[in-house]
């Protein structure tokens, strides 16, 4: 079976990277599934998202948050950059919980520090 | 006599202490040339991927258009970003920065344009300071370990700046000097400029690149990427001069060492030819004493 050929990296390193059989990345307009064999798109990822990626060897479900970046599709080529971005098992929950409430408490009109704490708790595997 | 032998000791003793430190930095430089060069490693994935994407979109959609790309003839000011070090005892490194970003800033005046220099680190901005002369920006505390917010600040003032224009403090175009990590051994000091960006169509190995679709626009995209494009180039300068820094770093302690030791050389024989001075006195003075007696008691 044909795989994708993801890469997942923020500037300072590569986060994660691999083969895998599903991509799902949230854009402004919703979310996408990508799986092997998709048209070549290139889109900007919601700043303050959950990638999640399928791997190829059956391994369990990897969730990633990302913050401000895109993604490109490119015959099974995936690659994803993202200016802040974190696998969910290197977040530190207690502190993204801090995170949280520090964002509500603040209370501004830009939404995006909440949205990024919330994709870091969601990312983690946590609901909120 | 004895005088002289205590000063040399204390001379030896100092050079001795002085050579321990600057071996030490020596190292500790060395090590960090490695940790440099790993972040500078570990940050070509995102700047080779925001490259290909770049040059795929440029390429396939005729007719996209974006302020960044565009020259501005209106802007007589020059931005010029020079990045140097927060410390020093590095040689040459900064001064090297400041004398291309100077002969830059000559070149600019004489072509009519008026730069306005932008400073990274403590060295460059207190060689501004010094000299009266007016700085549009200064940034420091990062220069041994640039991360990528920094770069982020950096390349939105900058970018602000360019979309100005000249009435508002706005600057027409961009330009960067930044010290090259070539090697171990060779760093080189480079001008570049940033703004307006040039996307070269296509790329080099004729390689047909897929029709993209955008998600949502290729203006969205476009909007992202060019910023980002930006801020990844100047986390690239940050990280090559930080990683040049350190290499300067390791041959001036280098070389300080060799000259401490060259000098506990000479500062050695000079003391080993005078004690063996002072020997050789004491003992003729002996031997003076011991005639004079004999001759004294023969009488």
């Amino acid at each position: 079976m044909a795989t994708l050929k993801v890469g997942l990296v923020s500037p300072e390193r590569e986060i994660w990277s691999g083969e895998a059989k599903t991509v799902v990345a949230q854009t402004i307009e919703g979310s996408l599934g990508i799986l092997p064999g998709h048209a070549p798109v290139l889109g900007v990822l919601l700043d303050g998202s959950v990638v999640t990626i399928e791997p190829a060897d059956g391994g369990e479900r990897v969730s990633a948050m990302v913050g401000s970046g895109f993604f490109s599709v490119a015959g099974d080529e995936v690659a994803i950059l993202a200016e802040q971005a974190e696998m969910g098992e290197e977040i530190d929950v207690q502190h993204a919980r801090q995170a949280l409430e520090d964002a509500m408490a603040a209370g501004d009109d830009d939404a995006t520090p909440e949205r990024r704490a919330r994709a870091r708790l969601r990312a983690a595997g946590i609901e909120v | 006599m004895a005088a002289q032998l205590r000063q040399l000791r204390q001379q030896i003793k100092t050079v001795k202490s002085t050579a321990k430190i600057t071996r030490a930095q020596e190292m500790i430089a060395t090590s960090r040339i490695v940790k440099a060069q790993q972040a500078v490693a570990a940050s070509k994935p995102y700047a080779d991927r925001i490259t290909q994407a770049l040059t795929a979109l440029v390429s396939h959609r005729v007719g996209i258009d974006h302020p960044l790309l565009h020259e501005q003839p209106t802007d007589n000011r020059s931005a010029v970003l020079i990045i140097t070090s927060d410390r020093g005892f590095c040689g040459a490194y900064n001064a090297n920065v400041i004398r291309e970003a100077e002969s830059l800033i000559t070149a600019l005046r004489e072509q009519g344009r008026e730069p306005v220099p932008y400073v990274v680190g403590n060295k460059g901005i207190t060689w501004y300071r010094f000299r009266g002369r007016e700085v549009a920006e200064t940034w420091h505390g990062f220069s041994d370990r640039p991360d990528f917010a920094n770069a982020e600040r950096i390349g939105r003032r900058l970018t602000e700046d360019f979309l100005k224009t000249d009435a508002e403090g706005g600057v027409g175009e961009i330009h960067v000097v930044y010290t090259e990590f070539v090697s171990m051994l060779t760093q080189k000091v480079q001008v570049r400029r940033l703004m307006p960006l040039e996307v070269t169509e296509g790329d080099g190995d004729g390689q047909v690149l897929p029709t993209y679709e955008f998600e949502p626009s290729a203006q969205a995209a476009l909007d992202l990427l060019l910023p980002n494009y930006v801020e990844s180039r100047i986390f690239h300068m940050l990280l090559q001069s930080a990683a040049s820094f350190q290499a300067s770093v390791r041959r001036a302690m280098k070389s300080a060492t060799d000259n401490a030791n060259d000098l506990l050389g000479v500062y050695t024989r000079q003391m080993n030819q005078a004690r063996q001075a002072a020997i050789t006195q004491e003992i003729s003075e002996i031997v003076g004493g011991a005639d004079a007696l004999a001759e004294s008691g023969g009488e």
